[in-house]
């Protein structure tokens, strides 16, 4: 199953769970296959409309979905999701 | 008291630069400004030495490290950053000769990557899934492991961070404004700015909202903001300052930048854009009223998020 890395900001609606595995093909279904089981997340991670925040940054191993096919990104078995958080702190 | 004084002439050369620190503009805005009886302003935090509103917070923390002997020559100064700090840092240490170890999220901008490494700074990259928190681990494990060598500045549990605004940004204000300011909005993120200036400001008149901006949700594109919900909290932030807490759409904000450079002139950073956000929507909010905002830094080191949205 692919791997799914939860940034330490999200893990307080996953039970401080830092992995998700999921059987999703693409980043779409891992994404909606986290959700279902961390209802908690879906105002984080989805708009209005149910796609992901273009905002939200994913990677499938080192790459940006952005530079790939985005949502419909390819996620094989041994495939390790990432969603990057912003950078905190500094501004102010 | 001063107990301990460098008087190395790099370290006369610091105490020169407070010169080149704070006293920014209070900038009008005009066409963005949705409400006739409400007047906003912003402070043009970018216009002092290091680029940002991080020169006060960094310039204090280094002047009292070095007077009290904390940062005695021979010491690293250490610190935990997302870039700005890091960079305001790097240029008062380089002229104060002191060396300069910053532990910085894996997923800083390029042009911070950048300035910082072209100031010479010893960088140490930390995990990008845990933003700053985990750089502050880091930060705190080396000073733990080698104290005599690190002075770690620890600017989010630091009070001489908060103070920086305490006793300048929010003079500024009060000046600039004839005392007229009747709301103060700003974002959080290390709080420093926040605390600092709402303290002072509710010192002078009570009266006056001071109002927090935080990203609505815990996942943003806010660089420099911090999800109160979901993020470590400063140690420095006083829960019980604020009038209200607002939330702020990233989305939102990054239309306000595409505005504020087409009707203002102004070439504004996400978290200065979602500043003017806050205060546009508080504008609309009330009758009649003075609201100052702070603009942390300009767009410039923020191509790889500002450019799209420029050209969307």
């Amino acid at each position: 199953m692919a791997r799914l890395i939860i940034p330490t900001p999200l893990r307080k609606f996953t039970a401080d769970q830092a992995v998700f595995e999921s059987t999703g093909n693409n980043v779409k279904e891992v994404i909606n296959q986290l959700i279902d089981e961390y209802n908690g997340l879906k105002q984080h991670l989805l708009d209005e409309r149910g796609d992901i925040r273009s905002f939200v940054r994913i990677y499938v191993g080192d790459e940006d979905i952005h530079a790939l096919n985005r949502e419909h990104t390819t996620v094989e078995a041994n495939s390790v999701v990432s969603i990057i958080p912003a950078i905190a702190g500094g501004s102010y | 008291m001063h107990t301990m004084i460098p008087t190395s002439r790099s370290v006369e050369r610091f105490h020169e630069l407070q010169h080149y620190v704070g006293n920014t503009p209070l900038y009008p805005i005009t066409k963005l400004s949705p409400n006739p009886k409400v007047k906003i302003y912003a402070k043009l935090e970018w216009q002092q030495m290091g680029g940002s509103v991080k020169a006060r917070p960094a310039y204090n923390i280094m002047k009292e490290a070095i007077e009290s002997g904390k940062l005695n020559e021979g010491k690293h100064l250490l610190d935990a950053t997302s870039g700005n700090t890091g960079i305001a840092y790097a240029v008062f240490a380089s002229v104060a000769g002191i060396p300069l170890t910053l532990a910085v999220p894996g997923n800083v901008t390029k042009e911070r990557k950048n300035i910082l490494q072209a100031l010479g700074v010893n960088l140490i990259f930390t995990s990008p899934f845990e933003s700053t928190d985990g750089s502050q681990r880091e930060a705190l494990a080396l000073a733990s492991a080698e104290p005599d060598k690190y002075f770690y500045a620890d600017q989010y549990n630091n009070d001489n961070n908060w103070k920086a605004h305490y006793n300048s940004t929010a003079e500024e204000i009060i000046r600039q404004t004839g005392g007229q300011i009747t709301h103060f909005v700003a974002g959080l993120g290390t709080t420093g700015t926040f605390t600092g200036t709402s303290r002072k400001l509710k010192e002078y008149d009570p009266s006056i909202q001071v109002i927090g901006l935080q990203p609505e949700t815990a996942l943003h594109g806010l660089e420099g903001w911090k999800h109160l919900e979901t993020a470590k909290v400063p140690g420095i932030y006083d829960d019980q300052l604020a009038d209200d807490i607002q939330g702020v759409d990233t989305l939102g904000a990054y239309e306000v930048l595409k505005d504020a450079a087409r009707y203002e002139s102004l070439f504004l950073s996400p978290s200065s854009a979602a500043n003017l956000l806050g205060a546009i929507l508080l504008a609309e909010k009330i009758e009649e009223g003075t609201i100052v905002t702070v603009f942390p830094d300009d767009a410039t080191k923020y191509s790889e998020v500002v450019d799209p949205i420029l050209k969307s």
